[in-house]
């Protein structure tokens, strides 16, 4: 008997899909018996028991299509022989994969196939991993007893130029398209659509004329709707959708499984290799956020792991103005420790502070701050989700008792009604706006709340059911009308909240609520968002079954950033949409490890696990373990750091993987900070922006080149495997402890294991995390502990962390940030697909190709009333500073709005952004700010000066000979 | 743009003011609570000190908060 069910890692093409049923079927399949769940397809069940059906249409990511009549299998009792790919099993069933009829069929079909294809094997970049290769062999095809007088695949027949010869299509730099490869076999197509959810494929013609089809007639794939996700690569079977890695380098040899360093989904690679050469990034199927999918950024974007500006040498200079000298390790780690030390002797000991990084590990982020901690002996640490998610760790924890998202990943499947707020999936979170849009498409209802007209508002099989297009800073005055229409029409969840929340604290929010003021049309003037389009979205919510919000940086990023998340942790609780899948709250965070940095105590007033650093009972348990004493009161964070810096009591400042200079705002006060001080060390791959104001430089190591683990936005902690040795010598772990030995510590850990030990060991919600559970389980979501072996998948299922849910009375307050006659327009900022965050990485790869330079987004009304046209230069000023860039026109923005990207420094989007900043984190307010355009002829004098600047302080002395 | 450090310090105090003067309760606890929770000791220090001089700017919860502030060199 063969019943087993083959273990989860085990990553085989099951040829369809896996069913959900808990129905169990029993059948027999080449006599042996097989139980499977209901709905599961016969191909798969024979999978299952260890039987490969021949296949090339079908691939488990996908639906079961039919069409290539390969995977034909005999089924007792039944006429003919059935597909099993769209043949669901059946109790009782007697399936023969194997005999002389079905082989014929197979080897007839094949033979079709290779009669207009290629013979080419040897010098096909396929070589090895073709599916049609394995086929024909599992087949048996010895001979091809046709001789086609039409083919796809020779560019000249009978003499002339053959009219179905497609040229290949290179357009896209990081893949081919080699329609003479193409079987028509269609996975690529339902892989944009089903997967992707872009639908930019298509299949054109009939019969012997199919051809597969990127975008409209005359398109290639760069031109089309194409985002470049790779979900058509991955589901070609031959070499026709290629990528141009494995042309140029071979088929890899070797995979490690490890996470993504870009965006807050945490996508899980295999990252495949020939030694240490990394060939390509493919998404892996059994990654518990990505389900097998990806992005352009994971895919396709590590070519800067290897780009020439990395700087592998540690370099230091006496002043900021000299050149960099490049230095031993020990020199550069003598000089630094000297220096800050001196510092300390001379201006106190909280003169000096450092900043964790959001990209770099868990384990990395602990040990810069109990360096910052234990080292430097103050707690003046910061992260850079300061300046992204800090509101929602006060908000979150305020309302629910925990500074996290309540669900995971796969809860999305279970949702009815999806409130977007302040976010744009498609772009800055693509992985789960394709699961996001695969629900869609299947049902479920969305509200938009965004003053851009975003992908998901409209776009191919999908339609916001409502998109309210609310004015840049009036998030709050809009989610509390919402909470008004839900009060005020009877549609709250009464029982949920009598059980499960306070409900005297409900009373008093109800009737703040209700009050007339916060009625749509009483707020309809001051958002401009329509009072019955706002009435129905609520109505939607409140009455729609599961309903969920997801939520981004355009609802922390403002001066009322922390009370907008309170405000939507307030509906969330008022519809009882909380504990169970399918509903909850969802920050979705920017970077990949950002989560990760607020677990593992980067903030100033936070020990590891989110303990203020004023409990004596949590320092007590690191000061035991340390053997230090910890201060017990607050650290600086990154804005107040920069304050003190200028006021002249802050001098030295460690910053590991950020650039404070081109991603926080008011650039001119964050030079002026930094030129302030005597000490600044910046650890990065590149000669960042922030490095021009640097007197230390320790280069840092890229996620290929390091062990560790990065938590996601579902607080699931995902191993991060080292593939290649670090080009700089050190991981990042590595040189922070290096530099806190050379301050007098005695660090001795010789793997980031024995840090996540250490991790457990003094945080609760890390108690039960060790790399072998890691190994064991793939990955697992906090808290995970005695009370939760196996991780939290969703959080608070049977009542809140702290107790009872807290309604916070949400009264809207206007940014002070106002338009006005000299700056009458309201810039937001977002990101863009192929671009991620300041750009370091994505630039430095052929991502460029999309997104070569930051535009500045207008409606064509305000374009016309300052003569801009299309692509034309314009100045855009406001109180903080002026820069210039392209405009681009669109009515994707309204009138009155006008929006760009940060990611190229060029730019310099932050010269605009203010200092103005969330009132109970100091998250700065990136997505409000007055300005004016007006037609300009190019760069302005301070970016001029600003590029001279930049090259010279980039200059590096030749090595001493 | 930048304000002076002071004014700033004024600005930051009057923001948590203008959130916690809205909220059921006593708001001056509420701001007290919320500096003493989240400002580096010269922080509070440095509005103290100026609001020792003056209080004008200041919001007058926050006025009455200034009295539940930590100085920095009281124990934790």
């Amino acid at each position: 008997m063969k019943d087993f069910i083959l273990p989860p890692k085990d990553d085989r093409d099951m040829g369809t899909p896996a069913s959900r049923s808990l129905n169990m079927i029993t059948l027999k399949i080449d006599g042996f018996d097989v139980t499977v769940p209901e709905g599961t397809s016969v191909m798969r069940a024979s999978a299952e028991a260890g039987i490969q059906v021949p296949k090339l249409c079908a691939t488990d990511s996908l639906e079961a299509f039919g069409s290539c009549r390969l995977c034909v299998v005999e089924i007792e009792g039944r006429r003919g022989t059935p597909a099993s790919c769209t043949t669901p099993v059946s109790e009782g069933m007697v399936v023969q994969t194997q005999s002389s009829k079905v082989r014929k069929i197979r080897k007839g079909v094949m033979e079709l196939y290779i009669s207009d294809h290629p013979l080419d094997c040897l010098t096909c970049s396929a070589n090895g991993d073709c599916e049609l290769q394995d086929m024909a062999g599992a087949v048996g095809l010895r001979d091809v007893r046709y001789e086609a007088v039409d083919t796809h695949f020779q560019p000249r027949q009978n003499g002339e130029a053959n009219p179905n010869y497609i040229p290949k299509d290179d357009s896209n730099p990081y893949f081919t398209y080699d329609p003479a490869k193409c079987i028509v076999c269609s996975r690529c197509v339902r892989a944009c659509e089903e997967v992707q959810g872009t639908f930019a494929l298509t299949i054109t013609g009939s019969g012997f004329d199919s051809r597969v089809s990127a975008g409209a007639a005359g398109d290639d794939f760069m031109s089309s709707d194409c985002v470049s996700c790779g979900a058509c690569v991955q589901a070609c079977p031959t070499a026709t959708l290629q990528e141009k890695s494995v042309i140029a380098l071979g088929t890899p040899e070797r995979s490690v499984i490890t996470t993504c360093a870009y965006c807050g989904v945490g996508c899980s690679f295999k990252a495949e290799l020939n030694g240490d050469q990394l060939v390509r990034m493919v998404p892996y199927k059994h990654g518990k956020a990505n389900r097998g999918h990806s992005c352009v950024k994971g895919r396709f974007a590590y070519g800067y792991a290897s780009h020439t500006d990395r700087i592998v040498n540690p370099m230091i200079r006496d002043r900021i103005e000299d050149p960099w000298r490049e230095v031993s390790w020990e020199e550069a780690l003598g000089f630094t420790a000297t220096r800050l030390r001196a510092i300390q002797a001379k201006h106190g000991k909280h003169s000096i502070g450092g900043i964790t990084s959001s990209r770099c590990t868990n384990e990395e982020t602990y040990l810069v701050q109990k360096m910052i901690r234990a080292v430097f002996g103050n707690n003046n640490t910061d992260t850079c989700a300061r300046v992204c998610h800090s509101p929602t760790g006060y908000g979150l924890r305020t309302t629910f008792g925990t500074s996290a998202g309540t669900q995971d990943f796969d809860s999305v499947e279970h949702t009815d009604v999806v409130i977007v707020i302040g976010a744009n999936p498609t772009d800055a979170h693509p992985v789960f706006a394709s699961r996001l849009k695969k629900r869609l498409r299947r049902g479920a209802k969305l509200i938009v709340i965004d003053p851009r007209r975003i992908d998901l508002v409209k776009s191919a099989h999908v339609a916001a059911a409502h998109h309210l297009p609310l004015r840049p800073g009036t998030n709050v005055a809009v989610l509390t009308s919402i909470a008004h229409v839900i009060v005020t029409e009877g549609l709250a969840d009464e029982d949920f909240i009598r059980t499960r929340c306070d409900w005297s604290e409900f009373a008093d929010y109800a009737e703040f609520a209700s009050d007339p003021r916060h009625a749509p049309e009483a707020t309809e003037m001051l958002t401009g968002v329509p009072a019955a389009e706002l009435r129905a979205a609520a109505r939607l919510f409140a009455t729609g079954g599961n309903g969920s919000i997801y939520y981004g940086l355009g609802v922390t990023e403002h001066s009322q950033g922390s009370t907008t998340v309170m405000a939507i942790a307030n509906l969330a609780m008022m519809t009882g949409n909380l504990g169970r899948p399918g509903v909850g709250v969802n920050p979705l965070r920017g970077q990949n490890n950002v989560q990760g940095a607020c677990d593992m105590g980067s903030f100033p007033h936070e020990l590891p696990g989110y303990r203020h650093v004023s409990d004596d009972a949590t320092r007590a348990v690191f000061e035991q373990l340390w053997g230090v004493t910890i201060d017990a009161e607050p650290g600086l964070r990154i804005p107040n750091m920069l304050d003190a810096a200028v006021e002249g009591t802050f001098k030295g400042l460690y910053v590991q993987g950020e650039d404070i200079l081109q991603s926080d705002p008011d650039t001119h006060h964050v030079a002026a900070g930094l030129a302030a001080m005597e000490c600044v060390i910046v650890q990065d791959l590149f000669l960042n922006e922030t490095a021009n104001y640097a007197h230390v430089f320790l280069p840092g190591s890229t996620f290929l080149e390091k062990d560790g683990t990065f938590t996601n936005a579902e607080r699931r902690i995902n191993r991060v495997r080292r593939v290649m040795a670090p080009r700089n010598g050190l991981a990042d772990w590595e040189v922070t402890q290096a530099l806190a030995n050379a301050m007098g510590a005695h660090w001795a850990y010789t793997h980031p294991a024995q840090i996540m030990d250490e991790i457990a060991a003094t945080t609760p919600s890390f108690a039960g995390v060790s790399y072998e559970m890691l190994e064991e389980k793939g990955s697992v979501q906090w808290p995970c502990n005695e009370a939760a072996p196996e991780g939290t998948p969703i959080m608070h299922v049977d009542g809140f962390v702290r107790g009872r849910g807290r309604f916070i009375t949400t009264e809207y307050v206007a940014t002070e940030e106002r338009t006005g006659p000299r700056f009458p327009l309201l810039l937001t900022t977002g990101r863009i697909l192929s671009q991620y965050n300041v750009g370091a990485q994505t630039r430095r790869t052929d991502n460029a190709a999309w997104h070569p330079e930051d535009v500045l987004e207008i409606h064509p009304h305000d374009a016309e009333l300052r003569g801009v046209k299309q692509d034309d230069w314009v100045r855009l000023a406001s109180r903080a500073g002026e820069t210039s860039l392209r405009a681009h026109l669109t009515d994707r923005v309204s009138p009155g709005v006008v929006y760009t990207t940060f990611h190229h420094p060029v730019t310099q989007a932050n010269v605009i952004t203010t200092d103005h900043s969330d009132w109970a984190t100091n998250c700065p307010e990136y997505k409000v700010t007055a300005v004016q355009v007006a037609l300009s002829n190019g760069p302005s004098e301070w970016q001029r000066d600003y590029a001279e600047h930049a090259e010279r302080s980039r200059r590096i002395l030749p090595a001493a000979e | 743009m930048t304000a002076s450090p002071a004014k700033k310090l004024v600005k930051m105090a009057n923001q948590i003011a203008i959130f916690f003067d809205t909220q059921p309760g006593d708001p001056a606890t509420g701001i007290a609570h919320h500096i003493n929770e989240f400002w580096e000791p010269r922080m509070r220090e440095g509005l103290l000190d100026s609001s020792a001089t003056t209080t004008e700017g200041l919001s007058p919860s926050v006025v009455k908060a200034l009295a539940h502030i930590r100085r920095a060199t009281q124990p934790a």
